[in-house]
C-alpha cells in the first residue's frame, strides 16, 4: 500500500514538470478514484471563505490510511481551516468531503469518526485528568469497567500513568498536551486531527513530543492530520507533506520531495533557506543564472524557457576566489552553532550561504555549485508572486483565527 | 498573624461595616428580642406564626420568579457570550439601558399595560380577545420581578460562560456531544458560578419586595416586604416585631442561600 503511494506521488511529480503546472493533487485524485482503496479521507473542490475573502479556493486532498500527513504553510494558508472542514466544524461553501469513500459533509462533529487535538488543548477545567480522557467513552456509555482498562491504558500510552485524579489547571503545557492526546485517542479514530499541538511549548519539549507523536501514530496504526507552520516539524514526522499557501496546495510529497525539489520558489523558500534566481535553460542540461552558465542535471524544459532556480545554502562551496565559477564579497558573517551562516554580494545578487568556515566581512571569495545541487522550476507569473511572499501578513492571520 | 501588621489599612472598611452592617444588625436583633418598653421577649417571634402563609407566598413568588429568569437568561447570556466582542458590548448596554430607567417608572409603566382597560388588552380587543384579568394577580407580581431582575441573572451568566473557551465547547462535540451532552456535561458545569451568582441575585431582592407587589397586586397580594414594610411605615407601626420578621428573613435567606451555594462566590464583586 505505502509503495504505490510513493510510486503514485513520483508520477504526479514527473507529469508536472512535463505540464509546465502544478495540479499534482488533482492528478493524484484522478488516479484514487480508479484504483486506489487505501483513501481515508478525500476533499473535493472545498471552498471556504470569510467575509467574502476566499480562504480555501476549490482544494482538493486525499488522505491514506495510517499516514502521517503535516498540512503545512504560513499563517492565513488556510491549513487550519482545512482540518476543521474535515472536523466538522466549518460547513464549507462548495465541495465535498469523503470519510471512506461515503459523503460526510453534512455530518456534524459529534457523528464524525475523528477525534481532534486542539491548539490550546481545550482541556474540560471541572474535569480531572482521568474524567477528561474518560469524556468520550461515557458519551458512548461503554461500561464502567472498560472505561476504567481504556483510560488508564491511554494514559499509559502518553505517559501520564498517576496522574488520573490531578486537575488540569495543576499540569503543565506537555502534560496538558499529553491529556488532549489520550483524551482524543481513547475513542479509537482512525484519523486524529492535530492543530498545531505542540505551537505553546518550548523548544525541547516540542522536540521530545514530535518523537513521542510519531511513535504514537506508528504504535497504533492510524492516520494523523497534523498542522503546523513549522517546516522543521513537519518534516521531522511526516510521511507526507501538504505544502500550502493562499488557500492552495503548492506541493504535495515526502519530506525529501519537498525539501530537494520544491515545485515553486513559494515551496523552496518557505521550506528551508534558499538561494532563488531568474534563470534560462539554453537547451538541457545546461543553466544560465547569476550571469554564468552552469551545467546541471535537469532536462526537459523548451529551448530557452526562462526558468527559476534553486541553490540552498548548505549547498555553495566557498573555493579561493581564482579557483570559483563565480566570486563575491562578503556582506556579513553570523555564527548559528553548526555552522557559519554568511551574506554574499555577487553582480547585484545576494547568496545565503553555509559554511563550516568563516570568511570575514569584506573578503572576496569564490562560489562553487554542483551540476546536482541546482534545482530548476518552470517559471510563470503566478509563481514569481509567490517569490515575493512574506510570511507575516497580519490580515490573513486574522482571517485564519475567525476560522 | 500576617494580616495583623496591615490592619491601618482595613481601619476605614472595618469602621463602615461596624456603622453600616454591623450595628443596624445588632439593632434589628435587640428589637426582635425586645417589646415597646425594652423589655426582653419572645413574642415577637412566636407571633410570627401567624404570618407563615406570607411568608411561604413570598418564598414561592419569588422562586418562581428566579426559576423564569434563570430559564429566559440561560439561552440569551449563551448566545451573547458567543458573538463577536464588538456586539458583545452593543447588546449587553441594551440588556442593562431598562436598568438606567426610575424602577418606579418601569413598574408604573407596567401597571398602565396590564390594567384592565390597558394597552395589552386594548390591543387584544381589536381581534375580540380578552379582556383578560391581568393586573391584581399573582402573576402580574411574578411578571414584575422578572422584569426588573432579569438583568440581575443575565450579566452574572454571561461574565461567567464568557470564560468558556469556544475550543472547549468544540472538544466536546468532537468527542461526540450532541446538543444536550454539551448542555449538561460541559456548558452547565462551566457556567455554575453564574447560575448561583444569578439566582443569588434576583432571588434575595425578590423574596424582600415590596414596591412590585405593592404596585402590581394593588394591595390583593402581601408578601414579607409588603409586611415588614407595614411594621415600619404604615399604619401597624410596630418595629419590633417588624425588626423579628427581617430577622427570620434574613435566616430563611441565608439558609437558602448556603443550600444553592451562592455564597461561595468572588463572582458577585466581578458582575457588580
Amino acid at each position: 500500500m505505502r509503495s504505490i503511494r510513493v510510486e503514485k506521488y513520483s508520477l504526479a511529480t514527473a507529469n508536472c514538470k512535463r505540464t509546465t503546472h502544478y495540479h499534482q493533487n488533482r492528478v493524484i485524485n484522478k488516479g484514487v478514484v480508479l484504483m486506489d482503496q487505501s483513501v481515508i479521507i478525500s476533499l473535493k473542490d472545498i471552498v471556504v471563505d470569510f467575509d467574502d475573502e476566499a480562504v480555501l479556493n476549490g482544494l482538493s486532498l486525499d488522505i491514506h490510511d495510517e499516514e502521517f500527513v503535516t498540512l503545512l504553510g504560513p499563517s492565513g494558508c488556510g491549513k487550519t481551516t482545512t482540518l476543521r472542514v474535515i472536523g466538522g466544524f466549518l460547513a464549507p461553501k462548495g465541495g465535498q468531503v469523503f470519510f471512506d469513500g461515503k459523503d460526510i459533509t453534512a455530518l456534524p462533529p459529534y457523528k464524525r469518526p475523528v477525534n481532534t487535538v486542539f491548539q490550546k488543548y481545550a482541556l474540560f477545567p471541572h474535569l480531572n485528568v482521568y474524567e477528561n480522557v474518560a469524556f468520550g467513552l461515557r458519551l458512548k456509555k461503554v461500561e464502567e469497567k472498560l472505561i476504567r482498562e481504556q483510560v488508564l491504558e491511554m494514559l499509559e500510552l502518553v505517559g501520564l500513568k498517576g496522574f488520573e485524579r490531578r486537575g488540569t489547571e495543576q499540569l503543565s503545557g506537555g502534560q496538558q498536551q499529553r491529556v488532549a492526546i489520550a483524551r482524543a485517542l481513547v475513542n479509537r479514530p482512525k484519523v486524529l486531527l492535530l492543530d498545531e499541538p505542540l505551537g505553546a511549548l518550548d523548544l525541547k519539549l516540542r522536540k521530545e513530543m514530535q518523537i513521542e507523536l510519531k511513535r504514537i501514530q506508528q504504535s497504533l496504526e492510524i492516520t494523523f492530520v497534523y498542522v503546523t507552520h513549522d517546516q522543521e516539524e513537519a518534516l521531522t514526522m511526516s510521511d507526507t507533506v501538504v505544502v500550502m499557501n493562499k488557500g492552495v496546495i503548492q506541493q504535495i510529497g515526502s519530506p525529501q520531495d519537498i525539501y530537494n525539489e520544491p515545485m515553486n520558489a513559494f515551496v523552496a523558500d518557505f521550506i528551508g533557506e534558499s538561494n532563488i534566481f531568474e534563470g534560462m535553460m539554453p537547451k538541457d542540461f545546461l543553466v544560465e543564472f547569476a550571469g554564468q552558465p552552469f551545467t546541471c542535471v535537469d532536462s526537459g524544459f523548451a529551448p530557452n524557457e526562462l526558468v527559476q532556480v534553486v541553490v540552498r545554502p548548505e549547498d555553495v562551496q566557498v573555493v579561493p576566489s581564482v579557483a570559483g565559477q563565480l566570486t563575491g564579497v562578503v556582506k556579513t558573517t553570523v555564527f548559528k552553532g553548526v555552522h557559519w551562516e554568511m551574506i554574499v554580494e555577487q553582480g547585484g545578487n545576494e547568496w545565503i550561504i553555509q559554511s563550516t568556515v568563516a570568511s570575514q566581512p569584506g573578503e572576496l571569495i569564490g562560489m562553487n555549485v554542483e551540476p546536482d545541487m541546482i534545482h530548476i522550476m518552470h517559471r510563470s507569473d503566478e509563481e514569481l508572486a509567490y517569490a515575493e511572499f512574506r510570511p507575516e501578513d497580519p490580515e490573513e492571520e486574522e482571517a485564519e483565527d475567525a476560522g | 498573624m500576617r494580616v495583623k501588621r496591615k490592619k491601618g489599612v482595613a481601619v476605614p472598611y472595618l469602621a463602615w461595616m461596624i456603622i453600616f452592617t454591623a450595628l443596624p444588625l445588632v439593632l434589628v436583633i435587640f428589637f426582635a428580642f425586645t417589646n415597646k418598653d425594652g423589655g426582653f421577649t419572645l413574642d415577637n417571634l412566636t407571633g410570627l406564626g401567624n404570618y407563615v402563609s406570607v411568608f411561604f407566598l413570598s418564598l414561592i413568588l419569588a422562586a418562581i420568579a428566579t426559576v423564569l429568569c434563570l430559564v429566559i437568561a440561560y439561552p440569551i447570556s449563551f448566545m451573547l457570550s458567543r458573538l463577536r466582542a464588538g456586539r458583545q458590548g452593543i447588546l449587553l448596554m441594551l440588556v442593562m439601558l431598562p436598568m438606567w430607567m426610575n424602577f418606579l417608572l418601569r413598574t408604573y409603566a407596567w401597571m398602565s399595560l396590564l390594567e384592565y382597560n390597558g394597552l395589552i388588552n386594548r390591543f387584544l380587543g381589536i381581534f375580540g380577545i380578552g379582556p383578560f384579568e391581568m393586573i391584581n394577580t399573582a402573576g402580574a407580581v411574578v411578571l414584575g420581578m422578572v422584569y426588573n431582575y432579569l438583568p440581575y441573572m443575565i450579566l452574572p451568566l454571561y461574565t461567567a460562560m464568557v470564560k468558556i473557551s469556544p475550543s472547549v465547547i468544540e472538544a466536546a462535540e468532537d468527542l461526540g456531544a450532541g446538543f444536550w451532552s454539551k448542555l449538561f456535561r460541559v456548558i452547565l458545569p462551566l457556567s455554575k458560578p453564574g447560575i448561583q451568582t444569578g439566582i443569588t441575585m434576583v432571588f434575595v431582592p425578590a423574596i424582600s419586595t415590596f414596591i412590585i407587589s405593592k404596585m402590581l397586586s394593588g394591595g390583593n397580594i402581601w408578601l414579607i416586604g409588603d409586611l415588614i414594610e407595614s411594621q415600619f411605615l404604615g399604619n401597624a407601626y410596630n418595629y419590633n416585631l417588624g425588626s423579628a420578621m427581617s430577622l427570620v428573613l434574613m435566616v430563611v435567606v441565608l439558609l437558602i442561600m448556603s443550600l444553592t451555594g451562592g455564597f461561595d462566590q468572588e463572582d458577585i464583586e466581578g458582575v457588580i
